[in-house]
């Protein structure tokens, strides 16, 4: 018999601790490895380059956690990378455009092959994993055949800064020498850090003002503290090697502004819809083919950033650029916590997911361990946090 | 005459629920008998009680087949005793061939090699006992449904069948090949086969069966043979219905208004078989503040009409026209009809009505976000006060609106899909077993909702399995058999038995 009682506190809790167990288990990660290479991880340096190595899985998972929740995949997104990576390095060089033109042409390109893409899984109807399969394909081929087997060098160094440069140091340094710290990035970091608070503290009086549940005062108060020492502590050691990373700032409004058109837009909602419950959504008058259509754009658009920061930050265009990224992109959506049938996830999640492989990958690096170990063990903690996952769901379900 | 099959006082409860009470049947050897009783009456509980679908110890009574007491824990040991139950949803494999079916799982081999000739062979031989003039080779795919029904036949045979169980067997069938499948199933007698028979066609089983039992409630009402003066459509409609109408609904006083919506020589074609005609010339309407029920069996075509009607999400080559308020409208898609002012709750809510990992505020708000929508950004401060109003309007019990709606109960799932569609604006609503695997409480509180939506001067149509439930919330009601309206009776002169009459009414 159906009572309502059993229900009352169990449904949050799964939740809940599928949202902070990734939260945890990325700092138990951070901390395993932060005593076993004797406190060489979070050295300025090796943060840097985290966010450096890393900035592509992260914009990518973006997109690709989108794709998921709404039911479907993307395996094309390394070959756009690819190819987009080619498109701008031939605008630069070969169409004499300046940079600025190259990253626009580069986000155009990556715009038309997401329309591509979502014409063929939302009006013809062709499920994306043979769509996009044939894409990994096609761009692929089309990337050779554009760079001729060679590559592409001697980008402008404008244009190479968006993936390995740094924003200049605009209010001068403090110290002298190896104890010299950018000003600029721990005043953007305090700056941050109170918007933070500011925001937290403003939702929280117009849910008082309007007489919704509001969370415990503690809890708010732990995580906005958890969040604000993140912050401060991270731009800290940023300061002390050579700044804020251009990329960071990107990858950065990237994260604020897809997970507030998930959680807040009614596009956004629409994915969430179509992803639990298909048909319900179209029977309650969602246009299931222009958002899957939309999604798919996101996508590409998304590919082709991804597409500019890989070929910045190398330098040129090669045609091998951005092999198994979307592999990648992929482990770092499930491993924050994205339903495989589509329904779940966040963009947080995606992007925890991802810095939970750069960790590992940047870890295990730094103790020598040999690239065929890390990648096994990559592949083990994939099939673990969707074991957890999996598992976890299991058991909210008996109870 | 010896019966084959004899159960005896079969008892079968669903969580607390009395699915069958004390059912007894008795079936002749080498005879046609037909089950017959309302949606919910047990037909289907009872036969899988016999197969071995609910495994023996899981119900309460005896059943002896074939002179020895059956104790099948599997359908496989209630197959290997000679019982067959053909689906009214055909289990064939599309791509294999005719012959690869009729021996799927029991295949003509030699230590594990096929040998084709002879399966070829045996299955032409099925296939002329069941008058069926396709190769065996020929793919599932390739044959109608009629042909596919046969080929089930062949595969029984194959089994070397002594009863033979068919469920609605000519329910997706034009009338030629419902035709031969009852001449078939009249000519298997000869061969030693028994046949049951679960039908709502009054008229076949006059025309087929021996022996009828009417089943109502979970409990056998009468077995009567064909052959007796009195054995008539009436004497079965008599008992299907005859059941007292309890005083569950709240009470109402009308007032209706003008004529909101009407629907003119609606027809539509099913989806994939697009020569089989759904819904026949269908036309009706509604007022203002009234509440219209539609009364028909399983399969008569009722949530085909409703889905058609919005936006097109059911059926195809669908012609006719929709009148709002006298004015016509275009309903292609599901969001014109929502534009239009015609929300429709779905009768499988977890199918197609909920997002069952979405929290409440989301399911309610999903049909009319674009309200609380400024440039594609919802407002989720007045979203979530939305929900909390539905919550106390509707007395949706949860612990709170994040709740994803998989956790809740039916009835509080129900009131959910009803918030939904009563945010979304609706002038036209449309109540598709609205109270469906809900208890008698909720049920009670989904009636007043209904009865509040008409007094504000919504016009409401309400789909429903349940006789009782049509007479006591319904102003007038249409009957809707084999996808035509067979009839249409005001409050006043609605009665199960009259009602039944016109839902069980076949072409002549």
């Amino acid at each position: 018999m159906t009572t309502v009682r059993p229900t009352l506190k169990l449904p949050t809790i799964p939740i809940n601790l599928r949202q902070y167990g990734i939260l945890a288990a990325f700092a138990v990660i951070v901390v395993l490895f932060q005593v076993l290479t004797d406190g060489r991880l979070l050295l300025p340096g090796n943060i840097n380059n985290l966010i450096q190595q890393n900035a592509y899985v992260l914009i990518l998972a973006v997109g690709m956690v989108i794709v998921i929740i709404a039911g479907h995949i993307d395996l094309s997104v390394g070959s756009i990378v690819a190819m987009v990576g080619a498109i701008a390095a031939i605008a630069m060089t070969q169409w004499g455009l300046p940079w600025w033109a190259a990253v626009i042409v580069a986000l155009v390109v990556g715009a038309a092959v997401g329309a591509w893409q979502g014409f063929w899984v939302a009006f013809v109807g062709i499920p994306a994993f043979i769509v996009t399969l044939a894409g990994m394909l096609l761009f692929r081929g089309l990337t050779l055949v554009l760079l001729t087997g060679g590559t592409i060098n001697a980008l402008p160094d404008e244009f190479n800064a968006i993936g390995g440069g740094w924003i200049p140091p605009l209010m001068g340094t403090i110290g002298e020498g190896r104890d010299a710290r950018d000003i600029f990035t721990v005043v953007m970091g305090i700056a941050v850090a109170l918007g933070l608070i500011a925001t937290q503290v403003r939702a929280r009086r117009k849910q008082r003002r309007l007489d919704l549940v509001i969370e415990p005062a503690l809890s708010m108060g732990i995580k906005t503290g958890i969040a604000v020492f993140v912050i401060v502590a991270l731009t800290w050691q940023l300061s002390a090697y050579r700044g804020t990373p251009i990329i960071l700032v990107i990858v950065a409004l990237l994260i604020l502004a897809f997970s507030f058109v998930l959680e807040r837009t009614v596009f956004g909602r629409q994915v969430y819809a179509m992803g639990g419950n298909l048909f319900a959504a179209q029977m309650s008058g969602v246009r299931t083919a222009r958002v899957n259509f939309l999604i798919f754009v996101t996508m590409g658009v998304l590919a082709g950033l991804a597409g500019v920061v890989t070929t910045a930050r190398a330098g040129g265009a090669v045609a091998s650029a951005g092999q198994s990224f979307e592999l990648d992109a992929i482990a770092a959506v499930f491993i924050g916590g994205a339903a495989v049938t589509g329904g779940v996830g966040t963009v947080i999640g995606a992007v925890i997911g991802g810095l939970i492989m750069g960790v590992l990958n940047m870890g295990l690096s730094i103790l020598s361990v040999d690239a065929a170990w890390q990648q096994t063990i990559k592949g083990l903690v994939l099939l673990l946090a969707v074991a957890f996952d999996v598992l976890s769901k299991r058991r909210g379900r008996r109870t | 005459m010896t019966s084959i099959l004899a159960m005896r006082t079969i008892t079968k409860d669903f969580n607390g629920v009395r699915a069958l009470d004390s059912v007894s049947l008795e079936v002749e050897r080498g005879q046609v008998h037909a089950i017959c009783g309302e949606n919910g009456a047990g037909k289907s509980t009872l036969m899988k009680v016999l197969s071995g679908v609910y495994p023996h110890g899981t119900f309460a009574g005896e059943i002896y087949f074939d002179g020895a007491p059956a104790t099948f824990k599997t359908i496989n040991e209630s197959e290997a005793a000679g019982i067959v139950i053909i689906h009214q949803e055909l289990a064939l494999s599309p791509y294999l061939s005719i012959a690869e079916n009729i021996f799927l799982g029991n295949e003509v081999a030699t230590r594990g090699v096929i040998d084709w000739d002879k399966t070829n062979l045996e299955a032409t031989k099925l296939l002329a006992r069941v008058g069926l003039d396709e190769k065996p080779t020929t793919p599932i795919r390739e044959l109608g449904v009629g042909k596919q029904q046969l080929v089930e036949i062949a595969k029984a045979l194959s089994k070397r069948v002594k009863l033979l169980i068919l469920d609605e067997p000519t329910a997706a069938l034009n009338d030629d090949d419902s035709a031969h499948l009852l001449d078939l199933i009249s000519s298997l007698r000869g061969q030693g086969v028994t046949s049951i028979i679960i039908s709502h066609k009054l008229k076949e089983i006059r025309k087929t069966a021996d022996t009828v039992t009417i089943l109502r409630d979970g409990k056998t009402i009468e077995t009567f043979s064909m052959s007796e003066s009195d054995a008539t459509e009436s004497r079965i409609i008599k008992s299907m219905v005859g059941r007292e109408l309890d005083n569950l609904f709240p009470p109402r006083t009308p007032t209706i208004g003008d004529e909101l919506f009407r629907i003119e020589n609606w027809t539509v074609h099913h989806p994939v078989d697009n020569g089989r005609v759904v819904i026949d010339n269908a036309s009706f309407t509604v007022r203002a503040g009234e509440i219209v029920g539609f009364a028909g069996l399983m399969g008569a075509g009722r949530t085909e009409l409703a889905m058609s009607i919005f936006g097109r999400s059911y059926g195809s080559h669908i012609s006719g026209a929709a009148f709002k308020a006298g004015a016509p409208i275009s309903l292609k898609t599901v969001s014109e009809a929502i534009r239009n002012g015609l929300a429709y709750a779905t009768e499988d809510r977890k199918r197609y009505g909920l997002n069952l990992l979405g929290g409440i505020t989301v399911n309610i708000t999903a049909a009319a976000l674009g309200k609380l929508a400024r440039f594609g950004i919802v407002d989720r401060f007045a979203e979530n006060g939305v929900a909390d109003s539905y919550r106390r309007q509707m007395n949706i019990k949860a612990p709170s609106l994040s709740v994803p709606t998989g956790n809740l109960s039916g009835g509080n799932q129900q009131k959910v899909v009803l918030s939904k569609w009563v945010y979304s604006g609706p002038d036209v609503l449309i109540l598709d077993e609205p109270t469906r695997g809900i208890d008698v409480g909720a049920k009670y509180e989904i009636y007043t909702i209904i009865n509040e939506l008409a007094a504000q001067g919504k016009a409401i149509i309400l789909i429903s399995s349940e006789l009782p439930e049509l007479l006591g919330m319904s102003d007038r009601i249409y009957a809707i058999s084999e996808g035509r309206i067979t009839g249409e009776i005001s409050r006043a002169d609605a009665n199960q038995e009259n009602l039944m009459h016109f839902m069980t009414a076949g072409k002549d």
